[in-house]
């Protein structure tokens, strides 16, 4: 391998590098709130470039019939719960919450011309279909059994992650898509040269990064859901609901799937099922930092990243072999040196 | 003493853990600006009773809380908005985030409600606790015991509560800290909170409340103005003899 190799192969794995430590992110984002293993994180990744390339395409995203039914799916139990504790006077407000959005998106999408629309919109409009997924997920599959074991949330998890890969194919079909680049053209180095869209995967994902650092950090919702993670009856008695808290990390989580979908589509060629092994990687990186440290799991989720360019080049047959690998010597360590730290006090 | 307007009444509450019964058709009141204390022993149900005040344990019976009735689908975090706190014995708090940030989420339901005038309060407590202040910046499980006490009851005051409930709040704690613990419980009522304080600790407890229940083995065997119970010759042979301790 020569410098340039080099350069260009680090290069790679500094972009998917980024990928995954966004998803790294998400994943012990929510595990920390909720205790879910929330193995479909990959198919917001999938979800959000296709439903991107299908408003490039001008066609009605059918992401939007899945919102519409889940959304409706929700004002029912919802509206069914309010009425077994007889509490009537909360329906119109649940159905409102539950179907305000999607309705008002299917009304918007319908009457305008999605292909002609500059990037920009079309990658809010995108954002705007996929996201609601997140908090409705959490409302049909995980907070009936919020406070079921690790292990039944894991479970759920493989079968949500099934039907969305289901629904992945019927609603986008089997065929890949790419989207045109954020800003076509390269920058050339000299000794070596940097597509924009690269620039534009790095510069977006330390943006998020930093933005993620700073809600945790500064606001008070950011500072509730730590909370939440820390302590649940705490937070409760707070008045901090854990079905608040759920939804809101979910939320985030379909966020940054969805976003760093529609970063590399240009890049890479996304097909329905490709969110899967995309989001493995970023938990890869999630298990090195613990499912509880932020930064050990960006730090991780670059390793992968690395780890996969490099072993691209020397046994292409055996990189997702390689990478997966370094999982077994992660948990030797951190089962060697962790201690089941008991309950404080 | 004068009839303030009833805060908050539990009516032969009853609390079950499967086929257990942990609590056995309690009624209690709680009057505005009133101290209000349960004693009793250990495994007595008092915990029991305040997390089903709370809204952590579904019961039977009537729960109402200034004149609307507390169902079992009130979930705590409606209760809090309602202005229903509670102290509980093992304080909950948030150890990896520091006392300022602990104090913060105490007013969250307020900041989710619009209001943004928890500095004011947040600068409140801090004169109640000034230890908590000089501490601020500190993790929050990196503090004593009794700092500990002292952040958990802050941090409920964060949420400006009508009714604070403190589950055995000298639990663990040294003597001297126990005493500013209950100058700070007799202070709340100049503040216009009313307290209901359950304790282990008979003799602090009934010299700080107005009035005082005695619960048994989930029932209320005793109640009282409490300083008539702190004269009654069962509640000192069982919870003041020699010492202070039952």
């Amino acid at each position: 391998m020569d410098f340039q190799i080099a350069l260009l192969l680090g290069q790679d794995g500094l972009t998917n590098g980024a990928i995954y430590a966004l998803l790294a992110l998400a994943l012990v984002l929510v595990f920390a709130v909720t205790r879910v293993i929330f193995i479909p994180q990959g198919e917001f990744v999938a979800y959000g470039a296709l439903t991107l390339a299908m408003l490039q395409a001008g066609k009605l995203p059918t992401t939007l019939w899945l919102i519409l039914a889940l959304g409706a799916a929700a004002a029912v139990l919802d509206g069914a719960q309010a009425l077994r504790h007889g509490a009537a006077r909360k329906l119109p407000r649940l159905l409102a919450v539950n179907l305000a959005v999607p309705l008002a998106l299917w009304g918007l999408l319908a009457n305008i011309d999605l292909a002609g629309l500059p990037l920009l919109a079309q990658v809010a409009l995108t954002l705007a279909v996929v996201v609601p997924l997140g908090p409705m997920i959490y409302r049909l599959a995980y907070q009936p059994i919020a406070e079921a074991p690790v292990l039944i949330l894991l479970i759920v998890s493989v079968a949500v992650h099934v039907v969305l890969i289901g629904l992945g194919l019927l609603f986008f079909g089997a065929e890949g898509t790419r989207t045109p680049a954020f800003t076509e053209g390269t920058l050339d180095l000299g000794t070596t040269t940097l597509q924009y869209q690269t620039l534009w995967i790095l510069a977006i994902s330390a943006v998020l990064i930093v933005a993620l650092y700073a809600f945790f950090g500064r606001s008070i919702y950011g500072k509730a859901l730590r909370a939440t993670a820390l302590n649940r009856t705490g937070a409760r008695l707070m008045g901090i609901s854990t079905t608040m808290a759920g939804k809101l990390s979910f939320t985030l989580a379909a966020l940054i799937g969805a976003f760093s979908g529609i970063l590399i589509s240009p890049i890479t060629t996304l097909y329905y099922d490709s969110g899967f092994l995309i989001g493995l990687k970023g938990f890869v990186g999630a298990i090195i930092g613990g499912l509880a440290s932020y930064p050990v799991a960006a730090a991780g989720a670059l390793l992968v990243g690395f780890l996969e360019s490099y072993s691209s080049f020397y046994a292409s047959a055996y990189k997702e072999v390689i990478v997966f690998t370094l999982i077994i010597p992660v948990l030797l360590w951190r089962s060697l040196t962790s201690h089941h730290a008991e309950e404080e006090e | 003493m004068s009839e303030k307007p009833i805060l908050l009444e539990a009516r032969e509450l009853s609390v079950s853990y499967g086929k257990v019964e942990a609590l056995h058709k309690v009624s209690l009141k709680i009057r505005e600006g009133e101290i209000v204390t349960v004693i009793g022993p250990n495994g007595a149900g008092k915990t029991t009773l305040l997390s089903c005040l709370m809204g952590l344990l579904p019961g039977r019976g009537q729960v109402s809380y200034v004149g609307r009735v507390l169902g079992n689908d009130f979930e705590v975090e409606e209760r809090v908005g309602l202005g229903l706190t509670l102290v509980p014995e093992k304080r909950e708090l948030f150890a990896d985030m520091s006392v300022e940030d602990n104090l913060l989420l105490g007013a969250f339901d307020r900041y989710r409600r619009g209001d943004r005038d928890y500095r004011t309060t947040m600068d409140e407590v801090y004169g109640i606790f000034p230890r908590l202040k000089e501490r601020s910046a500190q993790l929050a499980g990196t503090l004593s015991g009794g700092e500990r006490q002292m952040l958990a009851m802050g941090r409920a005051l964060m949420a400006k509560p009508k009714l604070l409930m403190l589950d055995e709040p000298s639990l663990g704690l040294a003597p001297l800290i126990i005493r500013e613990i209950f100058r700070t419980v007799a202070r709340l009522r100049e503040m216009g909170v009313s307290v209901l304080l359950v304790e282990q600790n008979a003799r602090a407890a009934l010299q700080v409340a107005d009035f005082g229940y005695v619960l048994e083995t989930g029932e209320i065997s005793l109640e009282g103005p409490s300083g008539e119970l702190a004269n009654d010759p069962r509640v000192i042979e069982a919870y003041l003899g020699l010492g202070g301790k039952h």
